[in-house]
């Protein structure tokens, strides 16, 4: 199941073969007291020395069990509040745990927060020796490396910059280049990646990639699934403190996209604010999406085909009705819009009373994320005239592993010849 | 690093971490930030630190000796106050800025493996860099007011090192107390302004005696730890007969033994409350 044959670049990694585990938890619980009412001054503990005593379990880690070979690309998923960053920090050494075991082999660089102790005012090169000695370097180390971490970070011309003036960009650049020169053996991250700009991202996978043929262990915590299967080598869903799944990649992103998208209602007929135009000489009763095997989602993975359908019901007679629709992302952009005037052509004549269901296939090319849906019924022509048109009533989640720099993936391939 | 490898350890936030060097050199490292930063962007710079117990001794020195006619007839009086100021200083400016110590360090603790200890005992050796700067001028100011150098100031060595371990066993206690029970800060506020007074600093032990105070003196130097050290290093350093070792002042029927104890038990009790608080101290901040 685990990829661990990649060759071991360092004597370390070369010395021991990746059947020990780096990382062993064994049945580890982790639980917050929270109470009812925080009593925090001995009057109140005074005035109420019961009262004080109910609090509720949050049974953050519950009975997790998992190892981590030396040198695999671990993926710890779930969704907010589930345990996973509760999980890393007790691996992290930061929580006890309250009861099992955890072990960790090697000197471990935690990638929770970038840049935690940085001090704004003090210069770059102030900054870097005490985060890299808080990080576990001696001062010898850290004075050491500070040259490869300069260069790494490309900051050598700020060096004497108080970090204030650094651009929040350049100050995670540095956080990370003394994280990633600790050498560390086992390296936790957690998210740290959503601050920095797609260039600086795609540096930090790249660089967590060379630590990985190098023989490292690399725990990685996230939601986002696209990351999940393409650098990990096995990967945990934990749900609720305890571990659904554990696993390939690819299933495990199939098990969190269900878990999490499942409950997403499509918030047709919602309360007022709905921006609705038209005559009503028809009236759009129901939005929906669904799969080629007619039955509703309400996600879609890229690059399958759906559909998204409107019913509606006429109240008058009406020639040739336009049926449309507009897909928006979260942006609120109108990423796709489509009519059956410029596909479809005459529509046909309805009576009053009838009903009718207008469905467009289409091949869900976006890329991840949510989109929702305006459906129109307008007269024939330019579609000015609106019969009815509800904004934005239905919403579809779009999950998937290719994130391409624009808003939709089109299908494409390259071809590079010299001539 | 390779012998690092070849243990499994257990990986739980502890007091002390497992690798004294690492401790040593992470106090250090917070310690000496800290004082770069204290005056930080002022023009004079690290000079402050030299200047600034100077200029509080002067104030007292004026209002003590000049309005109130404190120190009349006790020679080296202000070399005294000077002293005991300075001293009094590092033991306020420990225990008082451990306090909230553990939760300036909120963001350290929790998004950081290192031994809990470090927090407290950096603001311990803040508190001793400046110690060292007054120091400087104690001594500048002592010879130039006539006191004659003798080999009995190197007794100044363990009563200050007796005055930190007081200090960071106060420290220690209060900042792990500090993140179960937030009234330790206004109780403790109260306690230092209590210790001021029940303390030899603005006034000589020997000469509080003489006022008819035997009685509550021999109390105040047997109960009260920084009461023995002040008088003694008021011994140590200028000497004579306005300043008896603390034994004497005590009634000098027996040995200042019980300071003495309780500046130990007070360190050892410190520590060991800490210890057994470090590892939940992320969470609970």
């Amino acid at each position: 199941m685990t990829s661990t044959t990649s060759q071991p670049a360092t004597p370390a990694a070369a010395r021991r073969p990746s059947a020990t585990p780096a990382v062993v938890v064994h049945h580890v619980d982790k639980a917050f007291k929270l109470p009812h009412q925080q009593y925090h001054t001995l009057k109140e503990r005074a005035l109420h020395p019961f009262r004080s005593n109910t609090f509720d379990v949050l049974q953050a880690v519950d009975d997790v069990t998992f190892e981590v070979a030396e040198g695999e690309f671990f993926g710890i998923v779930g969704r907010n509040g589930s345990g996973k960053s509760t999980l890393l920090k007790c691996l992290a050494g930061i929580y006890d745990v309250d009861a099992g075991d955890l072990h960790v082999r090697g000197r471990l660089s935690p990638f929770i927060e970038l840049g935690v102790g940085f001090n704004m005012d003090l210069t770059a090169r102030d900054n870097v020796m005490i985060n890299a000695i808080m990080l576990g370097l001696t001062r010898q180390q850290a004075r050491e490396r500070f040259d490869d971490i300069i260069a790494f970070a490309e900051l050598e011309d700020f060096l004497d910059l108080k970090l204030k003036n650094y651009s929040s960009g350049m100050t995670v650049r540095l956080a990370f280049s003394v994280a990633i020169q600790v050498d560390a053996e086992v390296l936790l991250i957690d998210e740290v990646l959503a601050v920095g700009d797609a260039s600086f991202q795609q540096k930090c996978f790249a660089e967590f990639h060379r630590l990985k043929d190098e023989g490292r262990t690399i725990l990685f915590v996230t939601h986002d699934m696209s990351a999940v299967e393409r650098f990990c080598d096995r990967a945990m869903l934990i749900e609720k403190g305890r571990m659904v799944d554990i696993g390939e990649p690819a299933a495990i992103a199939r098990r969190y996209n269900e878990i999490n998208f499942r409950r997403a209602i499509p918030h047709l007929d919602g309360p007022g604010g709905e921006e609705r135009f038209g005559d009503r000489a028809a009236e759009i009763v129901n939005v929906w999406f669904e799969d080629p095997d007619s039955v509703h989602v309400t996600e879609l993975g890229h690059g399958q085909v759906g559909f998204v359908c409107l019913e509606a019901s006429f109240r008058e007679d009406v020639e040739d009705p336009v049926f449309g629709f507009v897909l928006r992302n979260e942006a609120g952009t109108a990423v796709f819009a489509s009519t059956t005037d410029l596909l479809h052509g005459p529509t046909g004549g309805f009576a009053a009373g009838e009903r009718v269901v207008a469905r467009m296939r289409f091949e869900n090319w976006l890329v991840a994320g949510t989109y929702r849906v305006t459906p129109s019924i307008a007269r024939p022509g330019l579609g000015a005239d609106a019969i009815d048109l509800r904004a934005d009533v239905a919403e579809l989640v779009v999950h998937g592993w290719f994130p391409t720099g624009g808003v939709t993936n089109l299908p494409h391939g390259f071809e590079v010849e010299r001539s | 690093m390779s012998s690092l490898a070849e243990t499994h350890r257990r990986y739980g936030p502890s007091a002390f971490g497992d690798d004294l060097r690492r401790f040593w050199s992470l106090t250090l490292t917070l310690a000496t930030t800290e004082f770069k930063l204290r005056y930080f962007g002022s023009v004079l710079g690290y000079f402050w630190s030299l200047v600034r117990p100077l200029l509080f001794f002067g104030v007292l020195y004026a209002f003590f000796t000049v309005v109130l006619n404190l120190g009349k007839g006790v020679p080296h009086y202000p070399v005294y106050l000077l002293t005991s100021i300075v001293m009094w200083t590092y033991f306020t400016e420990t225990t008082g800025g451990c306090v909230q110590c553990l939760l300036a360090r909120e963001g350290l603790l929790r998004k950081m493996r290192f031994p809990r200890l470090v927090v407290p005992l950096s603001v311990a050796l803040t508190a001793a860099f400046n110690l060292a700067a007054n120091f400087v001028a104690v001594l500048a100011f002592a010879l130039a007011s006539g006191v004659t150098p003798s080999w009995s100031w190197l007794e100044l060595l363990p009563i200050v090192l007796l005055l930190a371990a007081l200090a960071v066993g106060v420290g220690t206690l209060l900042s792990a107390l500090y993140v179960r029970f937030r009234d330790v800060q206004p109780i403790w506020e109260v306690v230092v302004q209590a210790l001021f007074y029940g303390s030899p600093i603005i006034y000589v032990a020997a000469q509080y005696a003489s006022r008819g105070g035997a009685r509550l003196q021999h109390v105040a130097l047997t109960f009260n730890p920084l009461a023995t050290l002040f008088t003694q290093s008021g011994h140590a350093f200028i000497g004579g007969s306005h300043f008896p070792t603390a034994a004497d002042a005590a009634g000098g029927t027996r040995p200042p033994a019980d300071p003495l104890a309780i500046v130990v038990g007070t360190f050892a009790l410190g520590l060991w409350v800490f210890h057994r608080e470090a590892p939940r101290i992320a969470e609970r901040l």
